[in-house]
């Protein structure tokens, strides 16, 4: 009966929302712009409320043991797919580019860039336990360092790579020298505050970033010295392999390039942790007095988590400079920053499995969502949908935010939330949600 | 021959509020030394003070004759000082294989099959449990873990903070068990906090008694079970545990 009750409130909610932002859509015509009342589809959308918001409580009140008995079995069957996931997922990457689909190259680059970040971060927030919510500042510095050196002293992307990593690194160590003393939300707002610093700086310091003009002709990287230029002639790629030249070449090539940098990012971290060092992370994330007890040196372990981290994330933005062959300081804002952090958090904090999948979701989910609606938008002619399906690429924010909210729900501590230790002496034994909420203490 | 550990006139603040009021203390090389007091006499920041944190504003404190007031935090540890914090602090989301292998961090990582074999036969239980979270463990077993723990940095002087908190008496009489039987077999130096007065005096060579931030008795434990104002303030309507 609640629940009821508790759907028509629902469902009263949405109509006073929806009501004037779905139900009226203005009409331009020549006599002046109109109103036009659309009442079944928010006759449709309030129902789906109704309905959904009756179906969860439902689905909430079951026998809570069997609720947990059913998440756990999930839990276990996602662990033992993820065992095949992995290499699946590894050759469908390296497959990728020979789809020939110049699109889905630039969207397997831009989701493995999104990747490298989210394993980037990891480090800090998954690993450490350290929030940052200010990571794009070192996705800026990378790009920054390599687009500077690359236009002003001529060097190339392979010798601007590691400088760019490590100018971001020290960047890293520097937000965390002030912050040392800092613990959860306190420390979210002063990386949020840094994030925006350098953001501001790149804006207005024109006389070396060019403000907001930006930096134009970025060079691309070679490959062993061979450049991917149209001319096709001596020293380029399609010269030296007799090739036709054409651009595919070169955002293949890009595209293998992050997958390699994606790669070095996972192997390194999953190495890390493997390490003292790493499991000095990972104490330090669950209690900072202990580790001090034990004779941990919390400044250097909180500083080269902040220094790694910020590392990869400015080899991702070297890449993304290179890619991009422009940057301005508009490609880094603070919504940079949640998407990553998103990734992260959904992926379920600490799992690299996790991080590539929810940011192949998160990114490329959203575009492939945008091209299912226009399709579904194409197919319905009925008299009926017309309206919606031509919008429906616009709502696609909506869908994605209720995706978020309904994984929120349903898996509140990440899409792959075991964890295997580190470490064991005998066979290791993964340990699901569960526990893992009992484990805090 | 100078003490393991020697505190003279150690004054501690948190803030404005004086917590410690000048404390002179000495551990000598293989004792049982405990500091008991009511809650709130200033026991655990007595620990914590030693330890760097909070620092101690005025006094000295020498451990083997070197002053290490002013040392930090880790570096005190890795001294050979290793302690089992209040309310044990484990790591509950780590393994309690990772959680021995963070206490032997300091050891310069060697011979750690050893150091988890002499762990082990002290507390059979962490063998069985061994890629069990930390914070699945019972209470007992995690105060194990933390004494384990803080064992697998070889330490010279052993800091335990209330290990008998919030435990059932036969499981504190075992934890105090192993205390002695580590004292007896490697000599090991033990500074033990407790408010369980009765146990903690009986095991101990001497005591101290920590009233409002200042030592108002000392004595070897025999002696302080005797005293008639020990036995009002801190045994009798206390109970024995």
């Amino acid at each position: 009966m609640t629940a009821l009750r508790d759907a028509f409130l629902s469902a009263a909610v949405a109509l006073g929302l929806f009501g004037p932002m779905v139900g009226l859509v203005t009409v331009s015509s020549d006599h002046g712009l109109f109103l036009r009342a659309r009442p079944v589809a928010v006759a449709v959308i309030v129902g789906l409320v109704f309905f959904g918001r009756l179906g969860m409580l439902t689905w909430r009140g079951r026998n809570r043991a069997e609720a947990t008995r059913a998440n756990r079995a999930f839990a276990e069957r996602i662990t033992r797919a993820g065992k095949y996931v992995t290499p699946v997922l590894l050759l469908a990457a390296l497959a990728l580019p020979f789809s020939g689909s110049r699109y889905y190259v630039d969207l397997g680059t831009l989701v493995l860039t999104y990747i490298m970040l989210g394993w980037g971060l990891n480090i800090v927030v998954g690993l450490a336990g350290l929030l940052d919510l200010g990571y794009v500042a070192f996705y800026a510095v990378g790009a920054y360092s390599y687009a500077l050196l690359a236009t002003t002293y001529d060097l190339g992307f392979w010798t601007c790579l590691p400088l760019a990593g490590i100018l971001a690194g020290c960047a890293g160590v520097t937000l965390g020298f002030p912050v040392l003393r800092l613990r959860g939300d306190y420390l979210a707002i002063v990386t949020l505050g840094f994030g925006e610093i350098i953001r501001i700086v790149l804006n207005n310091w024109v006389s070396l970033t060019n403000g907001p003009n930006g930096i134009t002709g970025i060079p691309r990287p070679t490959l062993f010295g061979l450049r991917f230029s149209m001319d096709g002639g001596d020293g380029t790629f399609a010269g030296f392999f007799n090739l036709e030249p054409a651009t595919i070449q070169r955002v293949i090539f890009l595209y293998y390039v992050i997958f390699g940098l994606a790669l070095l990012t996972n192997w390194v971290s999953l190495r890390l942790r493997r390490m003292p060092l790493g499991r000095a992370w990972e104490a330090l994330r669950e209690d900072e007095v202990a580790c001090r007890s034990l004779g941990i040196n919390v400044r250097n372990t909180k500083l080269t988590a902040f220094g790694i981290g910020a590392m990869f994330g400015g080899f991702a933005g070297a890449f993304f400079a290179t890619r991009q062959a422009f940057i301005s300081p508009e490609s880094f804002t603070f919504i940079e920053s949640a998407t990553v952090l998103a990734i992260v958090v959904l992926g379920g904090l600490g799992s690299q499995l996790g991080v590539a999948l929810a940011a192949i979701v998160m990114v490329g989910g959203l575009e492939a969502l945008r091209d299912f609606l226009s399709f579904l938008g194409d197919q319905m002619g009925s008299e009926l949908f017309s309206g919606i399906a031509s919008e429906l690429p616009l709502y696609r924010m909506l869908i994605f935010g209720l995706a978020l909210v309904v994984m929120m729900v349903l898996r509140p501590r990440g899409l792959v939330s075991g964890r295997t230790p580190g470490v064991s002496m005998t066979a290791p034994k993964e340990i699901d949600a569960e526990l893992v909420a009992q484990g805090r203490s | 021959m100078t003490a393991l550990l020697s505190l003279s006139g150690v004054t501690a603040f948190y803030g404005a509020i004086q917590a410690l009021r000048g404390i002179d203390l000495t551990v000598e090389q293989g004792e049982i030394v405990t500091l008991i007091g009511a809650n709130g006499a200033g026991k655990s920041t007595l620990m914590m003070t030693i330890c760097g944190n909070p620092r101690a504003r005025t006094g000295e404190i020498l451990h083997q004759g070197q002053d290490i007031t002013q040392f930090p935090t880790y570096q005190i540890m890795r001294r050979g000082i290793a302690q089992a914090p209040e309310g044990r602090r484990i790591f509950g989301r780590m393994t309690v294989r990772e959680n021995l292998l963070m206490g032997a961090e300091v050891a310069g990582r060697t011979d750690i099959d050893a150091l988890l074999h002499q762990v082990f036969a002290l507390f059979p239980r962490l063998q069985e449990r061994l890629s069990q979270r930390g914070g699945t463990l019972s209470g007992g077993e995690q105060q194990m873990l933390a004494i384990g723990r803080a064992l697998m940095s070889r330490p010279t002087l052993l800091l335990l903070d209330e290990p008998s908190l919030g435990l059932a008496p036969l499981v504190v009489r075992q934890i105090f068990g192993a205390i002695r039987e580590l004292n007896r077999t490697t000599g090991l130096t033990v500074l033990l906090v407790e408010q369980n007065a009765y146990q903690a005096l009986r095991l101990a060579n001497r005591g101290y008694v920590l009233v409002n931030g200042s030592i108002t008795m000392a004595g070897t434990g025999a002696e302080l079970l005797a005293r008639p104002e020990i036995r009002a303030a801190y045994l009798e309507g206390g109970g024995h545990a």
